[in-house]
Formats: structure tokens, sequence, C-alpha cells
């Protein structure tokens, strides 16, 4: 019981909204101690597997210089120009499509996508430009809310693609575990169990642009409704 | 033996965080000057060294950062953007498709690297380690993508240094959130933290009643996920603690179509959880959203109903087929 310790800091240190680095070395070192781990010890704990995670930050590090440049060059503006081409695009519609892009390629074991890769140079600056083309320009709020969509368009396509493409980590983990729990589980069928949830998230994805698509609508006509008129 | 090891592209990355860092020292109108080229300097160090220096000295390195970042000593530089609207679109209106081809050219290298560089080999001398070919190809592309930006732009050197960073300094200390978060999943599955929930959980509930095993179980897994923040960690916990022993074992149901719905339901709690900082805390960061949590409070809707989603379709299936 007494392990649980560093949920509880988690839970109240973010609750809390500490500086989350903080909170998330308080817990290891909690639950380290709960479960009798000398203080150094879990302080190199925390060195190994820091180094061993470095991948996580790998391609980050490498990839905003690149996106910088171009983004110095124009490149959201490109991405913006490209997409008032469109008459029939939407926020909604480009990042639901990207999203059915994302879930088919990675389904077929090809990422494509990423958020400093694509989302941040080209996706959300596609987004904010379809609703601009319709509308003029947006208040804050609106472009805050396209980008945090463009980011979760990326997070579900990515996560519900996935799991279908047996050569890639989910898979091989569930199959690893059953092989060594002695249960006789083939690839085939967790991959193609993958598929309903799969079509799930798509719908679920796509009645959230739809709302995503109303929501900028009615943002921008309160933003450039003249003053004093907007209060009835 | 391999030629090209993911240990050099670290080397870079530390070249690079140890030149941002020597950028802000340089910068003495940075609003938190030397807190930030120190904080920089030594996450350049644990990349540049981290094979060599001993663990636990990394993890005094590592617990300075948090301290700096926890004293607001981590900051980012007050220098507007390095270029106006009007520039950018004069640029844009020079280069206009070109600017595309360095930004496709990251994936395009990602995918036809990954499909391909694995299987090049010179005897017993590999070009790529096989299990490291994904992200060796990402950051090769990443280098091309550079070389040909410069060269399409013209721009000197120092351009995407400056930009870069300026980006990741957007970013700031958060940058290093989702490698502590994998550490802190490491200690919790040390300490067992996993098999204490499981265990609680499975005691307390009626397990004999087939929705509650499947329930308890998908819960399980979304709840895990949020607290460790990644959905593998938890998938042997709670399947071996619940889905195994209640779901397969007792009411006979499919394990392929827990596992699969099972993972999936783990997702969910992805996608609602600070814990998964790469995907949720970074990118609104990345993309300069005010609100840390703003992905989250996007996906959170779309998770549910997925989840709900997942319930259901475990529930009517897995003990069908």
């Amino acid at each position: 019981m007494i392990k649980l310790i560093g949920v509880l800091v988690i839970a109240v240190g973010f609750g809390l909204r500490l500086n989350p680095l903080l909170v998330v070395v308080a817990a290891g070192i909690a639950t380290g101690l709960s479960a009798g781990l000398p203080f150094h010890e879990i302080i190199a704990q925390f060195g190994r597997l820091f180094v061993e995670n470095r991948y996580m930050t790998l391609p980050v590090v490498l990839i905003v210089p690149v996106i910088g440049l171009l983004e110095r060059h124009g490149l959201q503006e490109h991405a913006e120009r490209f997409i008032r081409n469109s008459r029939l695009a939407t926020a909604g519609r480009v990042l639901l499509l990207y999203m059915a892009v994302r879930q088919i390629f990675i389904a077929l074991g090809v990422k494509i996508g990423g958020h400093a890769e694509v989302v941040r140079p080209l996706i959300a600056p596609m987004a904010e430009g379809a609703a601009r083309a319709r509308y003029g320009a947006l208040p804050d709020q609106t472009v805050q809310t396209i980008r945090a969509h463009a980011a979760a368009a990326e997070n579900a396509g990515n996560f519900f693609g996935e799991d279908i493409f047996i050569a890639v980590g989910a898979v091989l983990l569930m199959k690893g575990f059953f092989d060594a729990a002695g249960v006789n589980v083939g690839v085939w069928p967790m991959a193609l169990w993958g598929i309903p949830t799969a079509l799930v998230a798509f719908a679920a994805m796509g009645w959230r642009c739809h709302r995503l698509d109303r929501r900028v609508a009615r943002e921008t006509a309160a933003a450039n409704r003249p003053r004093g008129k907007g209060a009835s | 033996m391999n030629l090209i090891t993911l240990e050099a592209f670290y080397v870079i990355v530390g070249i690079v965080l140890l030149l941002v860092a020597g950028r802000i020292a340089a910068d003495a109108a940075h609003p938190k000057r030397w807190g930030s080229a120190l904080f920089w300097a030594l996450l350049a160090v644990t990349f540049l060294f981290g094979r060599a220096i001993p663990p636990v000295v990394t993890g005094y390195l590592v617990l300075a950062m948090v301290v700096l970042a926890a004293a607001k000593q981590v900051g980012r530089s007050s220098g507007a953007p390095g270029s106006s609207p009007a520039e950018r679109t004069a640029h844009e209106e020079r280069l206009r498709h070109r600017l595309l081809w360095p930004a496709l050219l990251i994936p395009a290298t990602a995918v036809a690297g990954t499909l391909l560089l694995a299987r090049v080999h010179f005897g017993s001398v590999r070009l790529i380690e096989a299990s490291q070919a994904a992200l060796i190809s990402l950051s090769l592309g990443a280098l091309f993508a550079l070389g040909l930006g410069l060269w399409l732009t013209k721009a000197p050197v120092g351009t995407p240094l400056a930009e870069g960073s300026r980006l990741l300094q957007t970013i700031g200390w958060a940058l290093i959130l989702p490698q502590l978060l994998a550490a802190l999943g490491g200690i919790f599955a040390q300490a067992g933290v996993g098999e204490v929930i499981a265990g609680l959980l499975a005691a307390a509930l009626p397990m004999h009643a087939a929705f509650v095993a499947v329930l308890a179980y998908c819960g399980t897994m979304a709840l895990f996920t949020m607290i460790m923040g990644n959905a593998f960690a938890a998938f042997a916990v709670a399947t071996g603690g619940i889905g195994l022993p209640f779901i397969v074992q007792r009411h006979g149901g499919n394990p392929a179509i827990m596992a699969a719905i099972g993972m999936l339901s783990g997702y969910c709690g992805t996608l609602l959880t600070p814990m998964a900082a790469n995907f949720n805390i970074v990118p609104a960061l990345l993309l300069e959203l005010k609100d840390r949590y703003a992905v989250i409070k996007a996906q959170a809707p779309v998770a549910v109903v997925i989840f709900i989603a997942n319930l259901l379709l475990m529930y009517f299936c897995v003990y069908r087929f």
C-alpha cells in the first residue's frame, strides 16, 4: 500500500500545478524510498533511465533547426496559401483528412507524421489558413483551439492506426507477453481486432472536427460583430 | 558491428544543445541568462557523455536541471522572432513549392531508410542496427533536410541554429519531461506499484460478473496508462493481474480480442494524461499554446467516446468469438 505514495504525489502535485519536473522527481524518490531503495540508488536509477530514454528527445532537437529555417523563409505562409486555393477546405476537414492519411499509413507501418515534423510547420498552418480563408482574421482564442485540435488529430491518428500493423511495438509486445505467460495467441487476430476501434476513433474525431468548424464560425462571428450590438 | 550508431546522433544533439547554451550565455539581454545557459549545458552533457559517466552522476545532473527549472531560472530569450511577416512573405513568393521539399524529405528519408538501411551490410559489418533503423533514418532525414534547406534558401549556417535555439527555448524545460517520466515509469515498475493496484482492484470488485471483468480490465489499462504515461508499461500489469485471471481463465474470453481492445483502451488513457508529455505537453508548447493542457482538453471528449466504444466492443465480442 505504501508504495502507492508516488501516485499520490503525482496526483497532488499536478493538481496544485507545481512544476511537473519537480513532481515527477519527488514521486520517484518517494516510491523508491517506500520500496526500500537507498537515496543514491534512486538517483542512479533516474540517471540510468534518463540516458536510456534519450531517444525521446532526439528527433525534436534535430528537427527544430530545419523547421525554424523553413519557417523563417515562409513555410507556414506557404502552407496557408496552398490551402486557400481550395474552396471546400475548413479547419476541421483539413485535420480530419490528415488523421485519415496518418491512420492509414501507420496501419501499413509507415510513419509520416509527428508534432515537430509535420503538425507545427504544415498541418496547423493549413487548418488556420482554411479558417482564415473563410472568415478573415481569427481571434487568438480560435487560433489556439485549432492548433490544439491539430495536435489531437496527430495523436489520435497515430495511436489508433498503429495497432493494426503487426510488425510494430504494440502487437509484438502483446505477443511477447502471451508467449511468456504460455498462452497461444497469433499476431493477426490481435491486429485485426484493432480495426473496429480504429474506425470508432476516426468517427469520434470526425464529430470533434465538425464541432471545431462550428466553434470557429461562432467565435469569428462574435469577434467580427461591431462592438455594442453584440450584447443582445 | 554497426557503422552508424544512434550514439553518433546523440553527440550531434549534444553539440546543438551546447551551442544553444553558448548563445544564451552570450546574450546579455536574456532574462534568465545563467540559469538557462546552465540548464542547456547540463542537458548537453547527458547527451555527449551519457554512456561514459556513471548513472549516479547523471542522476545528480538531472536533479540540478530540475532544481533550476523549479526555481524558475530557466526562461526564453526576450528577443522577437528573427523575421517579420513581410520578410517571410517575400521569401515565400520567391521560393514557393521549393519550401516544401526539405519538409517532405524528412519523412521520405525516414520511410526509405527504415525499409532499406537495416538490410545493408558489408560482410559482418552492418551499416546500422536494425532495431534503431527508424530513429537513425529520421535523424538522417533531418540532417539531409537541413542541407537542402540551407542550399535552397542560401541562408547562413547561423540561421537554423538561431531559429532552432528559439524553438527549443519555447519548449523550455518541458523538453526533458518525457525522459524524466520514462524514468519514473521504470521506478514504478521496479517498486511493483502496478501489482499493488491490480491486486486491490481484483479483491474489491465483483469479478464473477463478466461485464465487471471487462470494465475492470479496460479501466485498469486506461488508469495505469494515465499514471505511468505509457500503455506498454500498463499492459503487462493489467493483463497479468486482471485480464488473464478473470476475462480469459474465469470467463473463457478470447485473449486476442481482449489484448487488442485492452491496449487501445490504454491509448485512451494516453490521450488524457500529462504524464504522456511527449504527446500532450511538448506539442502544446511547440505550437505556442498558452494553456499547457490545451491538447489534453481537445482530446478528452474523443478519448471518452473511444473508451466507451471499447468497453462495449470488448463485452460483446470477447466472450463470443
